[in-house]
């Protein structure tokens, strides 16, 4: 059977979701929308049925493209996804307006069930139902109360979708209501007016005891937290902690990982028999794999606290107080979560962006987001800093730097917001922007909605991000193995009798080998082809074969410079790499990394994409591949124009 | 006497006696606030937008542009 799961915003729809059908969950398209359809399977007796999982939404009538699909479905029995029933979820605590999406489904008659969820919150509102009554007033239909939070109510509802009748004779809720037209306004107005009237009767027959509270515990802690100083101050702590929590914690793993698929590649390159596949498991594919699975931890701890503040309420209340800030920008309150998690990595703050209703706002969130510092960057950064920074204590007491650091960070944050100014005067758009947003009571979060929220996001980055990076690996991988054959061999000879002669031991001689040949492959070639573009940044073509490998993801840049000059890879501290490039010279005798070349390099990487995934991930969200090449072209742009500035005033 | 919604300072109870044409008031509507409705605003945000109402046991949030689609007269 297949089931469509509808209801308002905030009133546990996914609780009810995940009661259902657990881990059982999958991303599927719904035919000719751009919207994602999240579906479920389950099944009863040996029955299985597809629960499908619709937006949110206060009203079958279309109020955003997002919630096209619920019309587009409900009103076209021939749909592929038109439902044999419908579950409504209700927040019984809140009947009133929940009331009026189930009655108009109500009306539509099609088999439904009206769960009543948050039974307990209604309860500690004094607003309790009396489902009885109730039920007799929607005689198609089945009524149950839940509290899907905390999985109460799971058999009654089983036992529901088991006894769904298919009898259309019954008298619809509002009788002279038929289904308006998606653009006929003015016959929603109408019935929306009616409706509502009709359930305001009907509630004041329904409804037990109001004992309103005084003030509830919401109200006063909203007291504090949208406090004009007090909020904002509490929710910098908050974000605070959360990025010292990820920084301070995530390492571990990432380390842990890291060393894991060092290890497994070498011992993959010593054990399998020299050749080809064996070059392309353990240079190519296995790095690949691992560069994508270092990210798992930040990505999950990063959810993990977003889904816990979305879960209590405190996200509604950031949008809140942050919305005006962000509006002179183009942006909107709504924003912020998406930037925030682009600190960590800017997929999944891609990602949810999905929540910004307005289409400008979001679309100039998406494409500023990658500018916001992201984790692969730091492996870059430490390394130039390590490298061109002196290590000294400004006015006595600031590290220089740690202060350059900080810098990166900040420039990489101005120079988002910069750009949504820009983007504002630039992108059209007829709609208006609006924020029509709940503001849910606070609640205790569920461990288990935060625990599959965590998994969904990791599963949706590692297959996204995953297919790219595995797919660009492998053909960097052989852009840097094959070469015009001839040159590379006889580079390889000369380099192994060079070597032979001066008496070095196998490994060294090996990574002189690897050097030599990767000088003369195609990606070699190509660095060098490009080194009259780069440098005036004030690079050389080894620097050129870097920026191009580090395409698929930044921090790949500090791999190749390592194959390059031909240092091991002691992954970390990088102190050998260091040596090395300090003795990197020029053919006039300069360094090639000096303080200007460094720091151009830097702001290189504040301000470039370089990153495949996200732009994977940009044309996904936004479903075509425009919007992901004006973002590469503009960052292209900047990065170009700020590096070769930055170099011309450092030399 | 009528007057917009974004000009009600907070605690006070108001009804909404009219509802300006505009591609949201549907949306408006359907979010509970016809004709009648008693609203009481509850606070602002720090720069005094958006606002945010109790609308019948929920609280919602609207920026001062859509609260200015909404007038309200004194709930008695």
């Amino acid at each position: 059977m297949k089931i469509a799961l509808l209801g308002n915003p905030n009133t546990g729809k996914s609780s009810v979701f995940n009661m259902l059908t657990g881990l059982r969950q999958q991303i599927g398209n719904f035919p000719g929308v751009t919207v994602d359809k999240k579906f479920g399977l389950f099944s009863i007796d040996k029955e299985e049925h597809t629960l499908i999982d619709f937006p949110g939404t206060y009203s079958i009538y279309p109020r955003s493209k997002d919630e096209q699909v619920v019309y587009d479905v409900l009103s076209n029995p021939n749909h592929a996804d038109f439902p044999d029933l419908i579950i409504v979820v209700a927040d019984e605590s809140n009947l009133e307006r929940n009331l009026f999406l189930y009655t108009q489904i109500y009306d539509l008659k099609i088999p439904s069930i009206l769960v009543l969820n948050m039974a307990d919150i209604a309860r500690k509102k004094g607003k309790t139902i009396n489902v009885e009554k109730l039920q007799k007033k929607f005689e198609g239909s089945i009524i149950i109360e839940t509290t899907a939070r905390i999985g109460l109510g799971k058999d009654r509802l089983i036992q529901a979708i088991q006894s769904k009748s298919n009898n259309k004779e019954y008298e619809a809720f509002q009788s002279n209501a038929h289904l308006c037209e998606v653009g006929d306004l003015k016959g929603q107005e109408i019935e929306a007016n009616e409706r509502y009237n009709l359930i305001h009767q009907l509630i004041e027959e329904v409804e037990l005891e109001k004992v309103q509270n005084k003030e509830s515990q919401s109200n006063r802690l909203d007291k504090i937290l949208v406090h004009p100083i007090f909020g904002y101050l509490i929710f910098a702590g908050i974000l605070m902690l959360i990025f010292q929590f990820i920084f301070a914690f995530a390492t571990y793993p990432m380390d842990f990982i890291d060393r894991i698929f060092a290890n497994f590649s070498s011992w993959l390159g010593n054990t399998l028999p020299e050749g080809l596949f064996s070059d392309l498991l353990s240079q190519g594919i296995v790095p690949g794999i691992g560069g994508v699975v270092v990210f798992i931890p930040q990505i999950a701890l990063l959810f993990f606290f977003i889904s816990i503040l979305e879960e209590s309420g405190y996200l509604a209340r950031v949008v809140f107080i942050m919305d005006r800030l962000m509006r002179p920008l183009g942006l909107s309150g709504k924003s912020v979560v998406p930037l925030m998690s682009s600190v960590a990595c800017a997929i999944p703050g891609v990602m949810a962006t999905r929540t910004i209703s307005d289409w400008k706002e979001r679309m100039i969130t998406i494409l500023v987001a990658p500018l916001m510092s992201c984790s692969a960057r730091i492996p870059v950064y430490t390394l130039l800093i390590a490298l061109v920074i002196p290590n000294e204590k400004v006015l006595g007491f600031i590290n220089l730097q740690g202060l350059v650091l900080f810098g990166l960070y900040s420039l990489g944050l101005i120079a988002a917001l910069l750009i949504a100014v820009i983007l504002k005067m630039l992108i059209n758009s007829k709609e208006k922007g609006f924020l029509l947003l709940e503001l849910p009571s606070y609640k205790a979060p569920r461990w288990g909605n935060v625990g599959i929220t965590v998994w969904e996001k990791v599963k949706v980055f590692t297959l996204n991000a995953g297919k790219i990076i595995l797919a660009i690996s492998i053909v960097l991988w052989a852009m840097a193995t094959f070469g015009p054959s001839d040159k590379m061999v006889q580079a390889a000879k000369a380099t192994k009798i060079e070597a032979e002669s001066l008496n070095l031991g196998k490994e060294e001689k090996d990574r002189l080998v690897a050097s030599a040949k990767l000088e003369q492959s195609y990606i070699g070639i190509l660095g060098k082809t490009i080194e009259p573009v780069i440098q005036p940044l004030g690079y050389d073509w080894k620097i050129g074969i870097s920026l191009i490998t580090s395409f698929a993801a930044r921090e790949v840049f500090v791999g190749s410079l390592a194959t390059i000059y031909a240092v091991q890879d002691d992954g970390g501290t990088n102190k050998r790499l260091i040596e090395r490039l300090r003795d990197e010279k020029r053919s006039d005798g300069k360094p090639v990394y000096s303080l200007a070349s460094g720091v151009s390099l830097m702001i290189f990487y504040v301000f470039a994409m370089q990153c495949m995934a996200t732009l994977a991930i940009v044309k996904r969200e936004t479903k075509s591949w425009k919007w992901p090449l004006i973002q590469m072209g503009f960052m292209a742009t900047l990065a170009y124009v700020g590096a070769w500035i930055t170099f011309q005033l450092l030399s | 006497m009528s007057k917009s919604l974004s000009s009600i300072i907070p605690g006070q109870l108001v009804r909404v006696s009219f509802i300006k044409d505009s591609a949201l008031k549907p949306k408006l509507m359907e979010m509970g606030l016809v004709i009648g409705k008693e609203l009481r605003v509850l606070f602002k945000a720090p720069f005094g937008d958006p606002i945010a109402i109790d609308v019948h046991g929920y609280v919602l949030s609207l920026r001062l542009d859509e609260a200015g689609l909404i007038e309200v007269e004194d709930s008695i």
